[in-house]
């Protein structure tokens, strides 16, 4: 049975197909319409994932939709029937969204399965799955584990913001659930919102600028925005949020609350800022910390799964897996809503079509992430030429052994290779690798290359059989989704002085021997690579062992701020063109920045809208 | 395409059984369609004083 997933609409729409129960593919759709975030039907997403089976819809049984459009139309109706008058501004604008196109994306998805498949019989062919089943399905079923206790956590879905499931087997229930309007993801989102991100897409910023600051407004998020149950359940006090009546995530409430207004995208970050991440920060692992002691007792599972947006927290994430309430945790890397439309596939297959499931082993089953499109040698070499890209084809040891010289000598690498990834992390496919050991790199890669805020810290790439002599990680974290810390023999104790600096200057300050991956706190977002998963990768960074002695590399998404992360060769070789990367590497084709034509050079410097 | 709608909105309100959802439905249909159909703000003093 095949079943093709989407997701759409909201943010990040997503395609995946699934083949009796084996993931084909899955993309977003932004890879290829190169708009972030793009929410658009995922027309190419979906051509992307038949094409890669090699079949057409008409060889789909299912189509599964990753959420209830009806449903969220009656949470939208019922809060704003609950606070009228207020909220009128927001209904305003809404509404004739809702009427114009979300109420009628069952019509929408069929026209567009239509022009597809002619004869697309939607009564017996489209499914709607719930957005947090879909979410715990996408977190489960490719899991490696028969039984687990399953957390999925985000901003909303239809009403359910919080949800607790246990799978066994090729069953999977959910069991609780936590309502909107009280949400830890929209708790996140109004601090992401207060201090100058964007909503839905800066959460990530937040929680890497929390360790800059120091959480002291703990207890003032504890005593006025979140009631924290022992058990984990919560609820928000409304009186400082605007998000279900206005425009806005907070309030004037709110505002005063932490002494200042919303920080503007242009303006400065203060300390006030950094110690509002770093205590919101706190109380989310508080409140997960909580929620999933509750999940380990009621259950009496050893195995955990996570989803949903909040569980790309990978700081939270690592707070759990140390809190040793579970023997392994898997989270599934595509957890925010893209992977909604894997979820939505499987839940299909398994529950609504009885299809068994088998575990494989000790691997998962999302093949190391590695879903979406790849290009092989000849058409890479076709498709540079056409772009008018000077490189050289050489043979895969000579350019392992190229690559990891030029990383050696200090360059930043452009690396391209077999499929690319399915979620937000790029896992050594489509990644901007540079040496850990230099101490310029952070703000190189963020200033030249990446051209954003300095204070965002790189993961670490570093080779499983590795792993626990360089980081405090006994566990895969192959998905670079749990945060641990720099292990104690290479870090470098810090002076007086610097232990005394605050903030932003705390950056500078070489805290260990690889300190381009070393947080200011020394924690690190771990990504172990693993031969089994990608042989071509791992080879690279033990190419780069051999020369310096270090199992590790920088990688980080081969993209530049405000773009998704390459999707093709041609996409490589124009982000190639426009930073300063010094070498890309696309399949066996190697490129130099100075044998390139200058003509071709693109200047992304003022193009860059707020990512 | 609007019959299979209401169709499909009734069968999700017995299912759910919020009925008292469908005079809101309505009136919302309504307002939403003025909102739509005016595109500009002189009608919102109106439709805040009715709601």
């Amino acid at each position: 049975m095949r079943v093709l997933g989407i997701s759409a609409f909201y943010h990040d729409s997503a395609a995946a197909l699934v083949d009796d129960g084996e993931i084909v593919a899955a993309a977003q759709e932004e890879r290829f319409t190169r708009k972030k975030y793009d929410a658009r039907y995922p027309r190419n997403a979906i051509a992307y994932c038949l094409e890669q089976a090699g079949i057409g819809l008409d060889k789909v049984d299912r189509v599964a939709f990753y959420d209830k459009p009806f449903l969220k139309f009656e949470r939208l109706l019922e809060t704003y029937v609950s606070f009228a008058p207020r909220g009128f501004a927001s209904f305003r604008m809404a509404l004739p969204l809702w009427l114009r196109e979300k109420l009628f994306q069952k019509p929408l998805l069929v026209g567009e399965l239509k022009r597809e498949e002619p004869g697309f019989d939607w009564e017996n062919r489209l499914l709607f799955s719930e957005h947090h089943l879909s979410h715990a399905a996408s977190a489960f079923y490719p899991s490696p584990f028969a039984r687990a206790a399953v957390l999925t956590l985000d901003g909303v879905g239809e009403w359910a913001t919080t949800a607790v499931a246990i799978g066994d087997g090729r069953q999977l229930a959910i069991h609780k659930e936590i309502h909107f309007p009280h949400s830890l993801g929209l708790l996140y989102s109004a601090f992401t919102y207060h201090t100058g991100f964007r909503v839905n897409s800066g959460e990530y910023k937040l929680m890497g600028l929390a360790p800059y600051g120091t959480p002291r407004f703990v207890q003032v998020i504890r005593d006025h925005l979140i009631d924290l149950k022992p058990d984990g359940s919560f609820r928000l006090n409304l009186d400082y949020f605007d998000y279900c009546t206005g425009l806005t995530m907070t309030n004037a409430r709110f505002d005063a609350l932490f002494g200042g207004k919303p920080r503007q995208p242009h303006e400065l970050l203060e300390q006030r800022h950094m110690d509002m991440a770093a205590s919101v920060q706190a109380v989310l692992e508080e409140a997960v910390l909580r929620l999933t002691a509750d999940v380990a007792r009621e259950t009496e599972c050893r195995n955990l799964c996570l989803a949903g947006g909040v569980a790309l927290n990978c700081v939270a994430n690592g707070k759990v897996l140390r809190e040793g309430r579970f023997d392994n945790i898997w989270i599934q890397p595509a957890a925010g809503d893209a992977g909604g439309a894997l979820g939505a596939a499987l839940a299909a297959f398994h529950l609504q079509g009885g299809g068994e499931r088998t575990v494989q082993g000790p691997l998962d089953a999302m093949k190391g992430g590695y879903l979406g499109p790849s290009f092989d040698q000849d058409e890479i070499e076709r498709r540079l030429t056409a772009a008018g890209a000077r490189f050289t084809s050489l043979d895969q040891e000579a350019m392992l052994e190229t690559v990891a010289g030029a990383l050696a000598d200090g360059q930043a690498v452009g690396w391209f290779q077999g499929r690319m990834e399915f979620g937000p992390r790029a896992l050594g496919n489509r990644s901007i690798l540079a040496d850990p050991r230099n101490p310029a790199t952070q703000k190189t890669l963020n200033l030249k290359v990446k051209y954003r805020e300095s204070f965002r810290p790189f993961a670490p790439s570093v080779l499983r059989e590795h792993a626990p002599r360089w980081f405090d990680l006994a566990v895969d974290s192959p998905y670079m989704l749990l945060v641990t810390t720099v292990a104690e023999q290479h870090r470098k104790t810090m002076t007086t002085e610097e232990q005394a600096l605050f903030g932003i200057d705390k950056l500078n300050v070489v805290r260990s021997t690889v300190p381009a991956i070393t947080h200011v706190d020394y924690s690190a977002r771990v990504q172990t690579v693993h031969r089994e998963t990608n042989p071509l990768y791992h080879a690279l960074v033990s190419r780069f062992h051999a020369l310096t002695g270090c199992p590790i590399l920088v990688n980080t998404s081969f993209n530049i701020r405000s773009e998704p992360v390459v999707c093709t060769p041609e996409d490589a070789f124009r982000c190639f063109m426009g930073c300063e990367i010094d070498m890309l590497v696309v399949g066996n084709a190697v490129l130099r920045k100075q044998d390139q034509d200058p003509a071709l050079r693109v200047d992304y410097r003022d193009s860059f809208e707020q990512d | 395409m609007i019959k299979s709608f209401v169709v499909e909105f009734w069968g999700f309100l017995r299912t759910r059984r919020k009925y008292w959802l469908l005079p809101i439905f309505i009136m919302m249909a309504l307002f939403g369609a003025l909102i739509v159909l005016t595109k500009g703000s002189a009608v919102a003093p109106f439709i805040y004083t009715l709601f």
